[in-house]
C-alpha cells in the first residue's frame, strides 16, 4: 500500500506546491519562538528573582501549562479572533499570523519556565558575587540571562520541537486553506485520512529532518560558544 | 569617576546572627578603620564568615547594629569581596575583569586599559582571551582579586581565599594581598592558617564560637595572648 521510494521521489522533484508548505511551516513556528522568546525570557528571569505573594501558585500554573493541549490554546485563539470575538475587528483569523499569535501561546509557558528554573539555579551561586559587586535589578537579569545562555537555547529548542511538530492550534485557527495557511503537520493530517500515505510520509519526513537540522545547528553554536566562553 | 563618602570605619554595636536558632553571632562590638591588615582568625564554625558578610551588608544582623562610615545604610559602596570560591562569569577572563569595572561606573572608553592594567598586576594579562572557568582555582582567585580591586575599594574583605589553594598559589594571591595594603586599602581577611596569619596580620581578631575574644595586635596576639582559647590556639591545640 505504501511506496516509501514516492515520497523520496515527491522530496527530490522540488515541487513548489510542496516548498510552499515547508516554508510557511518554518516561518511559522520559527516567528511563534521568536516571540515566545522575547516574552518567556524575561518573564522567566523575573518570575526567578522576585519574591512576592502567589508566586509558588504562579510557578506551578506555569509549568502546568506546559502541557497546554493544543487544540484547546487553538480554540481559544479562535473564539478571540473570530467575526464576534473580541479581537475580530483585525480580520486575522484563518492567516499565518493568526497561527503564529497560537503558536506563540503554547511556547511562552515552556521557555518561561524553563527559564525560570535555569535563572533560580544560577542566581543562589552568583547571589553573593552580583550583590557584593552593586549589581542592580536589571542588571542582575541581564547578567544572568546571558550566562545561563546555553542551557536557555535547549529551552527554546524544546519551545521550538513544539511549535513545529503540533497541529491542533494550526489546524482550527489558520484553517489547512491551500496555499495559504497550509503546513507540513497539517498537510500530513489531511493526506493521511485521504489515504495519500506516500505524500504524508514524504512530509513526515522533511518535518524530522528539519527539526534535526535546526538542532544539529543549535548545538554547533552552543559547542562553538562554549569553548570561547567556559 | 565617584563622588562617595567613606565606607570607613564600620561599625559593629552589640550585633548578633542567628540562622534559625542557631547562633552563628554573639553580641560582636567592633570597629574597622583605615590602616594594615586586620586578619579575622578561629577555627571553622567560629564566625568569621558571618562577620565579613555582614560587613559586607550581605547579611542584616538579628540584633545589634553596623554602621558604615557613621550610615546604617550602604548604597552604592567602595567594599568589595572575594570569597572562598570566586564565582567566575562565563566569559573571559577580560571580561570579568571589565564587568567589575562597568557595574563600578567605570567609562566604557577607559575600561579596556584598565582591564589590561589589573591583569598585569595579577600576573594574568597573557590568559586575558581565555574562558575565566576553565582556569586553575589559584587563578579564578587572582582574576577575582583583579576584578574586586578594579572597583578601587577602600575596604577588602576576604574570606579564607587561599583555604583551597595550593602553596604556591596561596604565595601569589597573598603578594597581591599584600601590595593591596600597601597602596592603602583596607583589608581585613578571615584565615584559619596560622603561618598565614603571621605573614600577613597587623592586627587580629579572634573569634570563638561566635564571640569576639580577642582583638590585638598580631604581635600580642602570638607572643601573649590573653584567653585561654587563644593561647590554645596559638599554641596549636584544637580549639572547637
Amino acid at each position: 500500500m505504501f511506496d516509501g521510494s514516492s515520497a523520496w521521489q515527491l522530496i527530490l522533484s522540488g515541487d513548489a506546491a510542496l516548498y510552499a508548505i515547508v516554508w510557511l511551516s518554518l516561518v511559522v513556528s520559527l516567528s511563534a519562538v521568536a516571540i515566545a522568546t522575547v516574552i518567556g525570557l524575561p518573564l522567566g528571569a523575573l518570575l526567578a528573582l522576585t519574591r512576592f505573594r502567589g508566586r509558588a501558585a504562579l510557578i506551578v500554573l506555569l509549568n502546568g501549562f506546559m502541557g497546554l493541549p493544543p487544540v484547546v490554546v487553538g480554540l481559544t485563539v479562535f473564539l478571540l479572533l473570530s467575526r464576534s470575538g473580541p479581537l475580530g475587528v483585525f480580520g486575522i483569523l484563518f492567516t499565518p499570523l493568526a497561527m503564529v499569535i497560537a503558536q506563540a501561546l503554547l511556547v511562552v509557558p515552556i521557555i518561561a519556565a524553563l527559564t525560570r528554573q535555569t535563572i533560580e539555579d544560577l542566581w543562589l551561586e552568583y547571589r553573593d558575587e552580583l550583590t557584593a559587586m552593586n549589581v542592580g535589578p536589571g542588571g542582575r537579569m541581564a547578567t544572568l540571562l546571558w550566562d545561563s545562555r546555553f542551557s536557555l537555547i535547549t529551552a527554546l529548542l524544546a519551545g521550538f520541537g513544539r511549535a513545529a511538530a503540533e497541529v491542533g492550534t494550526v489546524m482550527i485557527v489558520g484553517g489547512n486553506i491551500d496555499g495559504f495557511t497550509r503546513t507540513m503537520t497539517t498537510t500530513i493530517a489531511l493526506e493521511t485520512s485521504k489515504g495519500n500515505l506516500p505524500l504524508a510520509m514524504g512530509l513526515g519526513l522533511i518535518l524530522i529532518a528539519l527539526i534535526l537540522m535546526i538542532n544539529a545547528a543549535a548545538w554547533g553554536v552552543r559547542v562553538w560558544s562554549e569553548q570561547r566562553a567556559g | 569617576m565617584r563622588d562617595l563618602s567613606s565606607d570607613l570605619p564600620v561599625r559593629f554595636e552589640g550585633v548578633s546572627l542567628h540562622a534559625g536558632k542557631t547562633p552563628l553571632l554573639d553580641c560582636v562590638s567592633l570597629l574597622i578603620s583605615p590602616g594594615a591588615p586586620t586578619l579575622v582568625v578561629g577555627p571553622n564554625g567560629s564566625g568569621k564568615t558571618s562577620l565579613l558578610r555582614l560587613c559586607m551588608g550581605l547579611v542584616t544582623p538579628s540584633a545589634g547594629k553596623v554602621s558604615w562610615g557613621g550610615r546604617h545604610s550602604l548604597g552604592p559602596s567602595r567594599l568589595a569581596m572575594l570569597f572562598q570560591r570566586p564565582v567566575m562569569l562565563r566569559r573571559s577572563v577580560a571580561d570579568n575583569v571589565i564587568y567589575g569595572l562597568r557595574k563600578s561606573g567605570m567609562p566604557r572608553k577607559l575600561r579596556t586599559a584598565r582591564m589590561e592594567d589589573a591583569l598585569a598586576r595579577v600576573g594574568l594579562l597573557e590568559l586575558a582571551s581565555r574562558p575565566a572557568r576553565r582556569l586553575s582555582g589559584g587563578e579564578q582567585q587572582r582574576v577575582a582579586l583583579a576584578r574586586a580591586l578594579v572597583r578601587e575599594p577602600e575596604l577588602l574583605l576576604l574570606d579564607e581565599p587561599t583555604a583551597n589553594l595550593d602553596p604556591a598559589a596561596t604565595r601569589a594571591v597573598e603578594a597581591i594581598i599584600l601590595m593591596a595594603a600597601q597602596s592603602g586599602i583596607k583589608i581585613v581577611m578571615a584565615s584559619h592558617d596560622l603561618g598565614q596569619v603571621r605573614r600577613l596580620a597587623a592586627d587580629v581578631m579572634f573569634l570563638v564560637r561566635g564571640r569576639l575574644c580577642e582583638r590585638t595586635s598580631a604581635s600580642d596576639f602570638f607572643d601573649h595572648p590573653s584567653t585561654g582559647e587563644a593561647k590554645a590556639f596559638v599554641r596549636g591545640d584544637l580549639v572547637i
